[in-house]
């Protein structure tokens, strides 16, 4: 096998893990939202409300099992 | 970490940046215009002797655009955004204040000082890297004094997730502090040498095509973690704030986030294609420019959906206005990259003057129209005063949006106009046109560019006008304004 055709192969097999990378991150946000495991959007609400006296959205370990419960 | 209900958020650092991205801005835009007249008009290189010419002032020009006026505004938006989006006041920590002072004096003399320096002539001639190496050596402390002020914030923060932008400056500070230390790695002559020549004067530790590819991957790279990750870091928190709107998506904003960290660091040798740089490198520049399409096009419609519902904002608010205006030129200017990084264009465009128009819809459309909105929003609230005059704001927004059109336009046509007539050869196969002549016949082209560089330059010190009045006469505000920022 010369340069050019292990540079093929690399190319071909490169392309399809980047590709399932690619999707498997998508697929883990969604798939983590529908589980109940995480909220991102809620995550887009710490702009909006960020007067240094306002409730932080995710502040310490425990209010991340509250969310869990209330999930479940 | 002090827990008091009447704390507030400190914006003493902001503000000292904010004044340095105004006056670094002015200075390097004022340098711009005056290069772009040269061009027009070349009796004007002659104005200050050898320190007055095009060779001089052009790396005054860009390196102040970029590490003085940039800078500054990712600095000043970020002691700004920072404390708000972690929740936390700098105020609680007398440790970052200092560091944070400490920071700003020596970035403020360490860039006045390699400014002069360039215009005396010390220069490393590498492009966007021509500060000699003390004035590297500084803007590595000045940056590591940055890391550790950011890290210790995020420390100290009380918000537990950090928000998108935070992860967008993370990027900046980690990714130029990479590519700066990697490219600027020189050897002081006059120290190896045991005291010859002059002791200013340094020599790359790479040479040949080694210096070539480690001079673009950090080129296009500055690009990608100064001009885009943090302006983008900006949009996704001013634009939301401004307009009372959430992130149309979190979860597209973090695959964006993901996807441009990935695939930018790849794409520098496009900057080297036709050269003797290896082929598959080549071919990887240009794929991963494509790529990059993906990602950036993720972010700048993102922000455009932000807006879902709410576009009659654009016409109410000005300040949505330069937003939404700077997320359309970032869309333009990246697919405009990727489609110059493509070989078959690239011959004709590469060395031409559509390269600079291309950086300039990057910059001046977003870059610069992103910065000015931050500080728009900033500044009633850091001063608690009302914007000075919206028509003012209104009138320079029209200004500036026709300076950059005919800013790209013009360069648009003198770089194909340029690039066909270097190719151009008759039957036998000479060239068809001298080298003058295709300078010839771009002088037009550069009396526009110079047009559109005056009116950016008026449009600016309009803007520095409605800040300097607002800080000093505007209508003081009893409460913070909560989303849309009051104006006159």
């Amino acid at each position: 096998m010369d340069i050019r055709e292990m540079q093929g192969y690399a190319n071909f097999f490169m392309t399809i893990i980047l590709v399932l990378i690619l999707y498997g991150y998508i697929i883990h946000l969604y798939r983590s939202e529908k589980k109940g495991e995480r909220d991102y959007e809620k995550y887009g609400k710490i702009a909006l409300d960020d007067n240094i006296t306002s409730t932080p959205i995710e502040d310490k370990p425990a209010s991340q099992r509250e969310y869990k419960e209330q999930s479940k | 970490m002090q827990s008091n209900a009447s704390l507030e958020y400190d914006y003493s650092l902001a503000k000292k940046f904010t004044y340095l991205t105004i006056l670094f801005g002015f200075l390097g835009m004022l340098v711009g215009t005056l290069i772009a007249a040269q061009m027009a008009f070349p009796e004007l290189n002659y104005l200050l002797g050898e320190y007055g010419t095009f060779s001089r002032l052009r790396p005054v020009h860009t390196n102040t655009v970029v590490f003085g006026f940039t800078v500054s505004g990712i600095f000043a938006t970020w002691f700004y955004l920072g404390q708000r989006v972690l929740k936390v006041s700098l105020a609680e920590s007398r440790f970052l204040m200092v560091l944070g002072n400490i920071q700003f004096w020596l970035y403020l003399v360490g860039v006045l000082a390699a400014t002069v320096s360039l215009v005396l002539g010390y220069s490393t001639s590498k492009e966007y890297a021509q500060y000699e190496w003390p004035f590297d050596i500084v803007i590595i402390l000045v940056w590591v004094l940055w890391g550790i002020n950011m890290m210790g914030l995020i420390g100290i923060r009380r918000e537990k997730a950090l928000y998108i932008s935070v992860w967008y400056y993370l990027a900046c500070f980690l990714g130029i502090a990479m590519l700066y230390l990697f490219n600027n790695m020189e050897i002081p002559t006059y120290f190896a040498s045991g005291g010859l020549g002059n002791p200013m004067h340094s020599v790359s530790m790479y040479s040949g095509t080694n210096d070539a590819l480690v001079q673009w991957w950090y080129g296009h790279n500055a690009v990608a973690f100064g001009f885009t990750v943090p302006i983008v870091g900006m949009i996704y928190y001013f634009l939301p704030k401004e307009s009372g709107q959430a992130i149309y998506s979190y979860k597209l904003s973090l695959l964006s986030f993901w996807g441009l960290m990935f695939v930018y660091l790849w794409a520098g040798s496009h900057h080297l294609l036709w050269t003797t740089v290896p082929d598959w490198m080549q071919t990887m520049g240009s794929a991963f420019s494509i790529v990059l399409i993906l990602p950036s096009w993720g972010s700048a419609i993102n922000m455009l959906l932000t807006m879902k519902g709410e576009w009659n904002q654009l016409t109410e608010n000005p300040l949505i206005k330069f937003m939404v205006l700077a997320s359309t030129f970032y869309m333009l200017s990246t697919i405009e990259g990727p489609i110059q990084a493509i070989r078959s264009v690239n011959a004709i465009a590469h060395f031409t003057d559509w390269i600079p128009g291309h950086v300039h819809d990057g910059v001046l459309g977003w870059v610069v129209f992103m910065m000015m909105a931050a500080i728009f929003h900033m500044t009633p609230r850091m001063f608690k005063r009302e914007i000075y005059s919206r028509k003012l704001m209104e009138f320079q927004f029209w200004l500036q949006t026709i300076a950059v059109v005919l800013y790209f336009t013009s360069m648009w046509i003198a770089g194909i106009t340029q690039g066909m007539m270097w190719r151009a050869v008759d039957e036998y196969g000479n060239l068809m046109y001298s080298f003058i002549e295709t300078v010839v016949i771009l002088e037009p082209y550069y009396m526009i560019r110079t047009l559109s560089g005056v009116m950016y330059l008026i449009g600016f010190m309009m803007f520095a006008y409605n800040i300097y009045k607002t800080v000093t006469a505007g209508r003081k505000l009893s409460t913070e304004p909560q989303f849309r920022t009051p104006m006159a």
